[in-house]
């Protein structure tokens, strides 16, 4: 084992620590600051007339847990997109994933009138999944087929047609836009235990893909022509990346919204520190994904006790600056 | 340097059959080829005559449009994309590597179609990295980022993936575009002592003429999509055979001591400036 291998395995380590750090920080604020000792009772020896366990345990546990997966998967997702289309601003929205799962949820709620939130998730996850399915019909249309370029380009072209749709859309029914704020921001206040259970076995398949297929992603950010003579499908192989990329973000949205910014900003801040392979790169973006947005949902409900601002935003507003430490970090 | 030559180097043939590539039109139009085993085989040809083309069919970067490309005596096409990149590597034009990656990750990518998800990475691997970084001679730089290296650097660094992918056939477009004549000298002497010590079937698509008739064993000349000539250096590197295939009006001379081929291009300035020395300088450009 070298030295980079080394760090990298080492680091592994170190963001488990921080994953576990973050989640207890997590667990014990709210609307009320609950101590450490009454979080790990509430694992061993949970006590159904303490309060504070039940808020624990059937509140803030999973939301965390909820949390945990959506940073993940948008992490993962973004990696894959990145490494897939060789463009380092490529991220899940980019296959018009995020606006496309906002759109259908909108229309649903304007037109279905549904009482409750329950189909929310799957109408997100159904918006998400058609939204790819079209950009990619028309970038496989376009001459060339799915090249890289002509996904990016039916992409940004149907992201901002579905913006534009959202756009329209709250300027004559503010009604539905009032009930919809937070959730079109990204967050985890709606965010329900029973739609994760549904979740599980495809962020299974999503990160399982994305693990196995790591060392295939390495070959193919170095160009189609290398990743051949390798001995990789290429056809086959992109199919099944974003595959993975459309199970990863149907599962995001469904969960917690079109949260952006982590799919984007996540690779990046890993490959500052473990390079260009995708061996490491995949499960450093799933350990640091979820501690993100663990440690955000947390800075969330924080900054305004016992109000909470909405998850998406503070991913950005705090994100953003922190983002750009970084490269200038780097640069230097 | 340590030799350590495959010794199941059965020499795995590789042969074309009427081959048609293009995209929507065919660009290289019915093309019988037979590589000859361990030897260096260079393709020239003036821009568009389809030796790119023709490679990266070879490479199964592109389909064919008919004919075959036979690996072994399996067409190319049907055989699984592992099973072809353990005999077979490619060197595209121009490749890049991502961002951040080192000399030693990027070696290390030539043994992918010897891994698999559970058999990861071996001593076998790490043996094979280390001799192909040797034999490319960038070990001290395996740990350096490829970013940092210069043009000539850098070209080693990606030969040493595809020597580190062990393969019998290795195909190389123009691997010595841009680089200082000296590097190019250097690469090319690497890549004769890979076939001619070491037993590699070498296949490259080069635009330096006389680079190609140094290094060549067999030499392939392309005009519009058909070989119009093959054969040594010696049999058809000629001032003829050069006029017909690049419309370049030229002299070939041999090099007294080294034996080999030098095609000197006849400048039509200086013709004109001879017969008619007269002429002033902004006239020549128009001529």
């Amino acid at each position: 084992m070298n030295r980079q291998q080394w760090l990298s395995s080492t680091g592994i380590i170190v963001m488990l620590v921080l994953l576990i750090l973050a989640l207890i920080w997590h667990l014990s604020i709210g609307t009320k600051t609950i101590s450490l000792i009454d979080i790990t009772h509430s694992f061993y020896a949970f006590d159904e007339d303490n309060f504070n366990h039940l808020v624990i345990q059937e509140l803030r546990l999973p939301r965390a847990i909820i949390a945990i997966c959506v940073g993940a998967c948008l992490a993962v997702s973004g990696a894959l997109m990145q490494g897939v289309t060789r463009n380092p601003l490529a991220d899940p929205g980019l296959l018009g994933m995020l606006t496309g799962g906002a759109l259908a949820v909108v229309y649903w709620s304007t037109f279905v009138h549904a009482e409750s939130l329950v189909w929310l998730p799957l109408v997100a996850a159904i918006g998400a999944l058609i939204s790819a399915v079209i950009v990619w019909g028309i970038a496989s249309r376009a001459p060339g087929g799915t090249t890289p370029l002509n996904l990016i380009l039916s992409g940004s072209a149907f992201t901002a047609f579905s913006a534009a749709l959202l756009a329209i859309h709250h300027l004559l029914d503010e009604q539905t836009f009032q009930e919809m704020r937070t959730w079109l921001v990204g967050s985890l206040l709606a965010s329900d235990i029973n739609v994760l259970y549904w979740c599980i076995p495809w962020i299974i398949i999503g990160l399982g893909g994305a693990i196995a297929l790591a060392p295939s992603i390495t070959a193919l950010s170095m160009g189609e022509e290398v990743a051949t003579g390798l001995g990789i499908n290429i056809r086959r192989r992109k199919w099944q990346l974003l595959a993975c990329v459309v199970i990863l973000t149907s599962v995001a949205v469904a969960l917690a919204g079109p949260l952006g910014f982590i799919g984007l900003v996540i690779p990046h801040v890993v490959r500052f520190w473990v390079g260009a392979d995708y061996r490491w790169i995949v499960p450093y973006c799933i350990l640091l994904g979820a501690i993100y947005l663990l440690f955000i949902d947390t800075l969330a409900r924080w900054i305004i006790q016992p109000q909470e601002v909405a998850t998406g935003l503070i991913t950005i507003l705090i994100g953003a600056p922190l983002f750009i430490w970084l490269v200038k970090m780097r640069v230097r | 340097m340590t030799t350590k030559p495959n010794i199941n180097t059965s020499a795995i043939s590789l042969r074309t059959n009427n081959l048609v590539v293009g995209y929507s039109a065919p660009i290289v139009k019915g093309v019988d080829l037979n590589i000859e085993q361990g030897k260096i085989s260079i393709l020239i040809g003036s821009n568009g005559c389809g030796k790119s083309t023709l490679l990266k069919c070879l490479a199964r970067v592109l389909p064919p449009l008919d004919g075959e490309v036979l690996l072994g005596n399996k067409s190319i096409h049907s055989l699984p994309a592992k099973q072809v990149a353990k005999r077979m590597a490619l060197l595209p034009q121009g490749p890049i590597a991502p961002e951040g990656l080192s000399v030693k990750e990027l070696v290390s990518q030539g043994r992918y179609p010897h891994q698999s998800f559970l058999k990861q990475w071996s001593i076998e691997d790490e043996d094979a990295v280390t001799l192909a970084m040797q034999q490319a001679n960038v070990k001290a730089l395996a740990d350096r980022a490829i970013a940092d290296l210069s043009g000539g650097q850098r070209q080693r660094c990606w030969i040493a993936m595809v020597l580190a992918q062990q393969t019998d056939i290795i195909l190389l477009d123009e691997p010595t575009t841009y680089l200082d004549l000296k590097v190019q000298v250097d690469l090319l002497d690497l890549l004769s002592e890979m076939a001619h010590q070491h037993n590699r079937t070498l296949v490259i698509v080069l635009h330096e003429l006389n680079l190609a008739a140094a290094y060549a064993d067999h030499l392939i000349m392309m005009k519009e999509g058909k070989i119009y000539a093959q054969g040594t250096p010696e049999k058809i590197f000629n001032a003829d055979n050069l006029k017909a295939v690049f419309g370049l009006s030229s002299k070939v001379i041999k090099e007294a001591e080294s034996d080999s081929l030098i095609c000197v291009p006849i400048q039509k300035i200086k013709q004109t400036q001879k017969a008619k020395p007269a002429l002033n300088a902004t006239n020549k450009v128009e001529l």
